[in-house]
This record gives structure tokens, sequence and C-alpha cells, in this order.
């Protein structure tokens, strides 16, 4: 009685989860097209969007130009669309935007001064600490050398005796 | 005592890294643009679109330029301390008003106060782009030569004004 509850139980939950999955499937189906390009240039659009993933929007900050629907980052866009229509290259737009917004609006940002401990600082931290371990270990193995002092010969035939005693056991 | 010494004073360097990294404002992104020239700007004034003002009008003079709008949380508190600094007149406070509809703007200043010589219009913002604005409020100071000396990102309060934006106005009449 009891085993049969539990198998009661068991089949609903199984049943539910069937269902979520099956209903999942319907609902992705929904986005399962590709969207298509509002722009009446998509060459344009498509040359904006890879601008844009390298570009921060600086109001939420990890997002992308591209990905963002910030305020902000429609006015960039919108900027960028206008300046590749006046046959801007894409360094000209980046640099127009950095001279006014700063590197942090790269997300790939220039090694300068600035921004040396930026791109070396995890480095050199992985370098200093490979060298401490490096040396750390050369030490400690002189160290366990320098500590091993040969048997003299009693204590030799006193743990010989006490091998030959365990080996009769 | 090398041993223990040296990656304490690792340790403490990475801990006052860390630190001063943790107390800076994310939001606030040094402009490219301190110690450049303004950038160059003509447009109607927001009282009277038959009026225009430009850069250069305000050459000679020190003089900040706030860049606000009236759908702007942030700029409604800081908008009295605009309004009282205005009123001892140290330094005329100019009004960029930012991707703003012209009445409810005029609207917003008759209810909160104008503390601003005259707004100007930037309706599409790309003013507001080459000033490197991205989130409002935002005030620039800018000299007599029509260089950006500062730009102080959010609100302006009271305590900024004292420790960094009044003296520094001082210092640019002197």
């Amino acid at each position: 009685m009891m085993k049969q509850r539990i198998w009661m139980k068991v089949g609903a939950s199984l049943k539910r989860c069937l269902m979520v999955i099956i209903l999942s499937f319907v609902a992705f189906q929904g986005y399962a097209n590709e969207a298509v390009p509002v722009a009446e240039d998509p060459e344009l659009e498509n040359r904006l969007n890879n601008l844009a993933e390298n570009l921060r929007c600086l109001v939420c900050q990890n997002e992308t130009l591209a990905a963002s629907r910030a305020d902000f980052a429609n006015d960039m866009r919108r900027e960028i669309r206008e300046q590749m229509k006046m046959n801007k290259s894409d360094e000209e737009i980046v640099d127009f935007l950095v001279d006014r917004y700063g590197d942090f609006i790269l997300f790939n940002p220039p090694f300068k001064p600035t921004t040396w401990l930026l791109w070396l600082g995890p480095f050199t931290l992985l370098l200093g600490g490979g060298l401490a371990l490096i040396f750390y270990l050369r030490r400690r193995r002189i160290r366990i050398k320098e500590s091993e002092v040969p048997l003299t010969a009693s204590q030799r035939l006193q743990a010989e005796s006490l091998i030959k005693e365990m080996d009769k056991d | 005592m090398m041993r223990f010494l040296l990656p304490l004073a690792v340790f403490v360097v990475l801990v006052i890294f860390l630190g001063v990294g943790l107390t800076l404002n994310p939001r606030q992104v040094p402009s490219p643009l301190i110690d450049k020239p303004a950038p160059a700007f003509h447009l109607q004034q927001l009282y009277d679109s038959s009026k225009t003002l430009s850069s250069e009008d305000n050459l000679g003079k020190v003089w900040m330029l706030n860049v606000w709008a009236s759908w702007c949380v942030a700029c409604r508190d800081e908008h009295p301390v605009l309004v009282e600094l205005s009123k001892l007149g140290i330094v005329p406070i100019y009004g960029l008003n930012y991707k703003d509809q012209r009445d409810t703007a005029m609207q917003w200043l008759k209810q909160y106060g104008n503390p601003y010589e005259t707004s100007i219009v930037d309706a599409d913002g790309k003013v507001g782009i080459n000033y490197g604005v991205y989130g409002v409020p935002e005030t620039y100071v800018i000299d007599k030569q029509g260089i950006i000396r500062y730009k102080h990102i959010g609100p302006v309060t009271v305590e900024s004004l004292k420790d960094k934006i009044l003296p520094l106005i001082q210092e640019l009449k002197s």
C-alpha cells in the first residue's frame, strides 16, 4: 500500500518533469528563428555590431555597446552609424570615442604607461610566485639533504634485527 | 627574518592596491577632456529659440556648464545647491538642457528655480557626446581660455563645491 503511494508520487513528479521539458521545447520554438535585421543596410549594421562588440557602454559598464539597450548605447550606435555613413574608418570612429570618453570605453585597453600595471600585473605576480616556489623547493631539498645523517654501524644492526623480528611475526 | 618580511611586504602592497581599488567609484570615469579646449557648440537658447549661444561667447570668463534634464532624477537633488550657488554670484552657471522637451524643461525650471544665466538646448544629445556626457547631471568648470579644468560626474553637493569646485574657481579667476 505504502509502496504504491510512493510510486504514484514518483510517477506524478516524473510526469511534471516531462511536461516542463516538453513545454520548454515548445516555448523555444518561438525564438528559434534568426532575428531579421531591421536596418536598411545590413552590411553597415554588421560592421556597426562588430565595432560595438569591443566598446563599453559607460552606463551599464559590463555590457558592450552592441548588447546594451541603455539610452546611452542607443545614442552611441546612432553616432557610429552616422559616422560610418560618412565613410569614416573604424579607427577614426574609435579615436573619436576615445577622445571624448577615454580608454575606458575600450574593452581592450591599449598598452601604455598608465595601463602597464593592468597588462603586466598578473604576469608579474605569476612570475614572482613561481620564482618564490622554485627558491623555496630548492632550499627545502638542500635542507633535507643536510639533515640526512648516515646510520652508525650499531644503529644499522639494531634496525636490521627489528626488521627480522617483524618478518617472523 | 627575511622569510617572513618579504611575503608580508608583498601582501601589504597587494592589500593597499586592492583597498584603493575598492574605494574608487567605477561610475566616475576620468574624462580625457580635462585640460583640453571645451568642444565648440552653437545652440539655441531654451527660453528664446531665436537666440543662440556658442562656446566662444564665454571666452574671458570662468564659467560652469551644467548638463541637466527634466527627466533626470538626480538633477533634482543637486538643483537647490545650484540655485544657492547662483545667488552667491561667484560663477556664472550655464545649463545644457540635454535630450529634453523644451516645454517640460521650462516648466521644471519654473517649479524648482532657475540658477542658469541661460540654458541651451541639446535636443539630440550631439553636443553631449562631444563633451563625453554619459550620465546626467554632469558639471564642467571652464576657464578664461575656454579650457575644461574640471568635470564633476553626478549631482554637485555642498561638499564637492567647498572642497574642490569653488577653490578651483577662485584659483582660475585670479
